[in-house]
């Protein structure tokens, strides 16, 4: 009996001095290896007479959990005093810059034909695409604009051949007459993309964009025009209330014809839209020329519908207060990094069009 | 078209006032363009006498005039006009008034040390005329009383631009905008009644107008008048026309361009003594020349349509009068012409010609065929009036006759296509007002149509005048309903906005550039295809359709590099073109990178961009469009401009059926041609169209899941082959090897050099072995161990090394 606490008393004195982990784990050993001075006691239990035994073994167990947890607080004390150095030593600043990463950027353009297009989908329209370069029958002809008429002056054309047979389309009407010839009413399309004019000054690019828009059913009249761009303007500058003006005009594949303008005002050098009394034009509209339903053999005392046509750079430039209509294709850095949109930013119909 | 109020207010009897006009107009269709105050500040421009002049005391040719402006002191005014004398009556400009032909503002100012007050003034200052010679005399029997008074009648007009969309020819004329405003309640028409020209002598110009295969003259009238003095106009004529920015030139040349003006009806005064033996009509022998009032000389195609004599061509009819017989101060005798030409013709002679003049836009747009005898009758009483002489008869040819148009209108259709219902008696009153003559058969109206109105043929043009007439503001708005029976987008489409975004999100930023390019840049990219010009670019910088977008981006890139930036990534989306004829163009997304990554960081490595980044770049984005990496194939046969050995192209599987990408280094010697000034340029180019749509929908694209919670091991080895063989073979060899057990390859390394016998390389893989079925024992693991050595040794002569 005194022998185990001889142990007991010798290895806590032992353990009261300042160890290192590796003279701790020589004490563990001692005590507690295959032969350690505890573990050979517990060997010892068997030959204790039978009388003491039980105190004995009770005694051995108590002395061990003592020792085993003297040990485990030892090398817990030490361990953390380790981490506690090392974090120390481990302070770095924080403040020194991250990694680098580069952002991508999409195109205002890209951004406000996507806007464009989300906010007809919810009401019904797809998506519909024509080839860049046209022949002059789709350009023109099919759409009521005959080979010397007037109309044609207003847009300056590239052509590609001396016979002008084919030409950069100069609008996009001709997808019009491209859906029309390839399937049956109704039709609720958009048709957003490239075009083209020989014009070029501060406010004319000889590549901008627009999107088309047509809507042929049984009974399409003006009202539903009236409603379809009044909801979509409203939308696309995110207002609740928009002014909005609808002026006789004429364009040949249309009538009657609208040009569409809307009210704004300039407070501090930005341009509201939707309050003021200044009118701004921002698109052409009107009825499907019933010359330009027969031309794709469509019966127009049965269909009838609506187009329009809206400039999707000048859209964008209202909305994000761009004022140079060039400096979309200039491709200068610092602007496309200024206007442009992060790719994650899509315009959806549940999360709104813009943050 | 230039109007003023007042010159309306000729033709229209209203009491409202120029900004219900401006609104009105616009309302019904006649866009007002801008609108000039032309008279502000004219007010100050004085009725005045010279009292006294005396010579200048410093310069020869002044004078230092005392002039009477009707107030008590007589200002001192210095002048330089030889014409400037006692007694002589003319216009005073005071200092603050603005010359209208310099625009110049009048000060005070000292002419060689004598303070002159104000101005004296020639017509020319004052855009008057041309003439320049000395100042105005005004007749002092007219003017006597008027000193101190304005001179320029007291005008609170307006100049207002309205732009007139080309199916309205009629609104080239006052009287037809007139006619417009007062149907929309504006006002209401003044009833002018004709005046004619009542003579008995006969007009002996003979007149001819030959058949020809296409004749571009179907009437052409005229009347000799005789004996003219030939003047400058009278005040309210050349008034009129200082009002709406014309310069008056002569009486007969001023009387024309009103009656144009007024009623749309063009004409054209010859000299008659210059006309050799008559006029005939013809068309035009290739090869004619002529001069024409622009001073320019012409060269004519076949077939154009001239007025001529016996000499040659005297005019290009409706289109522009030549030098031989034009009118001029001394003419006598004049043959006033008031015909009809077909606006086809017009058209396309002035289009040939490049020549546009007044006349020509208004032929080319549809003039009124029954206006001939009108406008002489208007033009001829005015020359009489101011220059004097006699009339002729009119005389008429003609080649066709105007036929009256009529059209059934079921006025039920208008409810139909506006949407909006007006009664009868407003539909009636519409289009009464604006010239319709109206018959109600059944339920049909039956309607004349105005002559005046080329652009209206079909029931659609009567809805639309109706509609405009009544006002826009009456179309209700009905709102869209939302739903929607279709998708929005194509897969095409999808993939378009996919990538687009994917690419973007990798670092590019997005750029649009044009969709042609300068021949020399595309050159670099053309490759195998041909050139796509387009005949009438607007610069040679952009003279072709682009066959890559590289050469736009490339040259973009280097803008921005020369801005001093020097690690970049653009990209572009967008259509590059194979050949000129509808359709022959392809989608492809295109990048470009320039310079190095963690340039000058404090933590990472800097090192160039290289074609390892390009080919990340296309890989992880075609992963995220949904393309399964497993097939992916690599080879490196890429266009030449590329660089010959650090480019690849890429299939989405082994089929090799269409190239979905190239990647790689831009050729060096592009870059050095371009002179592009960075480290490391590389790119990639996805070709959209290429790209096989997946079938399946995202929700049937996920496949069951199934995981493996056996235990895994990695064994590495590493093989020395030959150079030529390729990472990808060896790849491939050993996936094939057990594509059950086998879930990852990796290549970890790749050695070259020292311990490798030339030729060969050393290239390091890791394998994970996994199983599904059970945990792989160290026999199970032997095994493929040796299997993947074995078959990689005999399929592509590699050397496993110890």
């Amino acid at each position: 009996m005194s022998d185990i606490k001889n142990i007991r008393d010798q290895f806590i004195s032992k353990l009261k001095n300042d160890l290192s982990i590796d003279e701790i784990n020589n004490i563990k050993t001692e005590l507690f290896g295959k032969n350690g001075l505890i573990s050979s006691q517990f060997k010892n239990i068997g030959s204790i007479v039978e009388v003491d035994r039980k105190k004995f073994a009770s005694d051995l167990n108590m002395i061990k959990d003592e020792l085993q947890n003297l040990i485990i607080d030892k090398i817990k004390k030490i361990e953390l005093t380790k981490i506690n150095e090392k974090l120390e030593n481990e302070k770095i600043d924080v403040t020194l810059p991250e990694r680098s990463f580069v952002r991508g950027k999409i195109h205002p353009v890209s951004q406000t034909i996507d806007e464009i297009s989300s906010i007809f989908s919810e009401i019904g329209f797809s998506v519909e695409e024509g080839p860049d370069i046209e022949n002059e029958y789709n350009n023109f002809t099919a759409l009521n604009t005959p080979d010397n008429h007037p109309a044609r002056d207003m847009h300056d054309t590239f052509y590609l051949d001396e016979n002008k047979e084919t030409l950069l389309r100069t609008h996009t009407s001709p997808v019009q007459i491209r859906t029309m010839l390839k399937d049956k009413p109704p039709f609720k399309i958009i048709a957003p993309g490239r075009t083209y004019r020989s014009d070029s000054d501060q406010t004319h690019a000889p590549m901008f964009h627009q999107v088309e828009g047509l809507c042929i059913d049984k009974d399409i009249h003006m009202g539903y025009l009236k409603g379809c761009l009044n909801y979509f303007i409203k939308e696309f500058f995110e207002v609740e209330k928009i002014k909005m003006r609808f002026r006789p005009s004429h364009f040949p594949f249309t009538e009657p014809s609208a040009e569409v303008d809307i009210g704004y005002e300039i407070k501090d050098g930005k341009i509201i839209i939707g309050e003021g009394d200044q009118w701004l034009e921002i698109l052409g509209c009107g009825m499907v020329h019933p010359n330009v339903l027969k031309n794709v053999k469509i019966d127009s005392s049965k269909f009838q519908g609506y187009a329009f046509g809206i400039g999707i750079d000048r859209l964008a430039m209202l909305k994000y207060g761009i004022n140079d209509l060039r400096s979309f294709f200039d491709c200068d850095y610092r602007w496309l990094n200024h206007f442009g949109f992060d790719p994650l930013d899509v315009p959806t119909n549940y999360r709104g069009l813009s943050r | 078209m230039k109007i003023t109020f007042d010159w309306l207010k000729d033709h229209l009897n209203t009491n409202l006032k120029e900004d219900k006009l401006l609104e009105e107009l616009t309302n019904i269709g006649l866009e007002v363009e801008s609108i000039e105050n032309l008279s502000s500040g004219l007010d100050l421009f004085k009725v005045a006498k010279i009292i006294k002049t005396e010579k200048h005391p410093n310069a020869d040719r002044l004078k230092v005039c005392d002039v009477d402006i009707g107030e008590k002191e007589l200002k001192k005014v210095v002048c330089g006009a030889p014409n400037a004398q006692e007694g002589l009556i003319t216009i005073f400009a005071p200092p603050g008034a603005i010359v209208p032909k310099s625009k110049l503002k009048l000060v005070v100012t000292k002419i060689r040390d004598v303070t002159s007050y104000g101005m004296l003034c020639s017509e020319s200052e004052l855009n008057l005329s041309d003439e320049s010679e000395g100042i105005i005399e005004l007749k002092t029997s007219k003017y006597q009383k008027n000193i101190g008074k304005s001179y320029f009648s007291k005008s609170n007009s307006n100049l207002i631009d309205l732009s007139i969309t080309p199916n309205r020819s009629d609104c080239l004329g006052v009287r037809g905008i007139a006619r417009d405003l007062a149907a929309s309640g504006f006002g209401k028409m003044k009833y002018i009644k004709e005046k004619k020209i009542n003579s008995k002598t006969k007009q002996t110009i003979k007149v001819k107008i030959n058949k020809e295969k296409v004749q571009g003259c179907g009437s052409f009238g005229s009347c000799l008048i005789t004996n003219v003095k030939n003047t400058e106009s009278p005040k309210w004529l050349k008034d009129k026309l200082v009002s709406v920015g014309q310069k008056p030139i002569s009486a007969i040349v001023d009387i024309t361009n009103y009656v144009m003006l007024d009623i749309n009806r063009p004409l054209h005064a010859y000299d008659a003594d210059k006309i050799d033996r008559g006029i005939i009509v013809r068309n035009s022998k290739s090869g004619e020349k002529f001069t024409a009032l622009d001073n320019k000389s012409y060269k004519l195609d076949e077939g154009m349509c001239v007025i001529s004599d016996n000499k040659g061509i005297l005019g290009l009819g409706g289109i522009i009068g030549g030098t031989r017989s034009g009118t001029e101060l001394n003419t006598k005798n004049i043959l006033l012409e008031s015909a009809y030409f077909n606006p086809r013709s017009i058209r396309g002679t002035s289009k040939k010609l490049n020549l546009d003049t007044d006349a020509k836009f208004r032929f080319e747009r549809g003039i009124d065929p029954l206006s001939i005898e009108s406008g002489l009758n208007k033009a001829a009483l005015l020359i009489k009036e101011i220059c004097g002489g006699e009339i002729s008869k009119i005389d008429i040819q003609k080649t066709e006759t105007y036929k009256i148009k009529i059209l059934k209108f079921d006025p039920n259709l208008f409810e139909r296509v506006t949407g909006f219902k007006i009664s009868n008696k407003e539909m009636l009153k519409i289009l009464e007002d604006l010239g319709f003559k109206i018959k109600k058969e059944n339920k049909y109206l039956k309607l004349t149509i105005p002559s005046w109105r080329p652009d209206i043929s079909q029931e659609i043009d009567v809805i639309e005048e109706l509609a405009r007439i009544s006002g826009y503001d009456k179309i209700k708005i009905i709102d869209p309903i939302k739903e929607r029976t279709k998708s929005t987008l194509t897969k095409s489409q999808k993939l378009f906005h996919f990538l687009q975004r994917a690419i973007a999100s990798k670092g590019y930023i997005e750029a649009i550039t044009w969709s042609f390019t300068d021949s020399n840049f595309n050159d670099h990219f053309r490759g195998a295809n041909k050139e796509i010009k387009i005949v009438n670019p607007i610069s040679s910088e952009l003279g072709v359709l682009r066959n890559s977008i590289f050469s736009n981006l490339i040259m973009y890139m280097n803008k921005n590099l020369d801005r001093g930036f020097k690690d970049l990534s653009i990209f572009e989306i967008g259509p590059i073109f194979k050949g000129s004829n509808p359709g022959e163009q392809n989608i492809v997304a295109c990048g470009l990178s320039a310079g190095k990554k963690s340039r000058l960081s404090w933590i990472d490595e800097e090192r160039n961009v290289d074609v390892f980044d390009a080919k990340k770049d296309v890989v992880q984005t075609l992963i995220e469009a949904g393309y399964n990496y497993d097939k992916f194939f690599i080879d490196s046969e890429t266009p030449n401009y590329y660089h010959p050995g650090k480019s690849g192209r890429l299939f989405l599987n082994r089929g090799k059926e269409q190239v979905a990408a190239y990647f790689g280094e831009i050729h060096p010697n592009i870059l050095k041609k371009i002179d592009i000034k960075s480290e490391s340029i590389v790119g990639f180019e996805i070709f959209l169209d290429n790209l096989k749509l997946p079938k399946k929908t995202l929700n049937n694209q996920k496949t069951k899941f199934t995981v493996s919670d056996y235990q895994k091991s990695e064994r590495d080895f590493a093989f020395v082959v030959n150079k030529d063989v390729n990472a990808q073979e060896l790849i491939n060899v050993i996936s094939s090897v057990d594509q059950n057990l086998i879930s990852n390859i990796k290549v970890f390394d790749l050695y070259e050099g020292k311990n490798i016998p030339e030729n060969q390389k050393s290239i390091a893989i890791s394998v994970t072995i996994q199983s599904q079925e059970k945990t792989l024992n160290d026999k199970d693991l032997d095994n493929i161990n040796n299997l993947i050595i074995k078959t990689v040794e005999n399929k592509t002569g590699a050397k496993i090394r110890s």
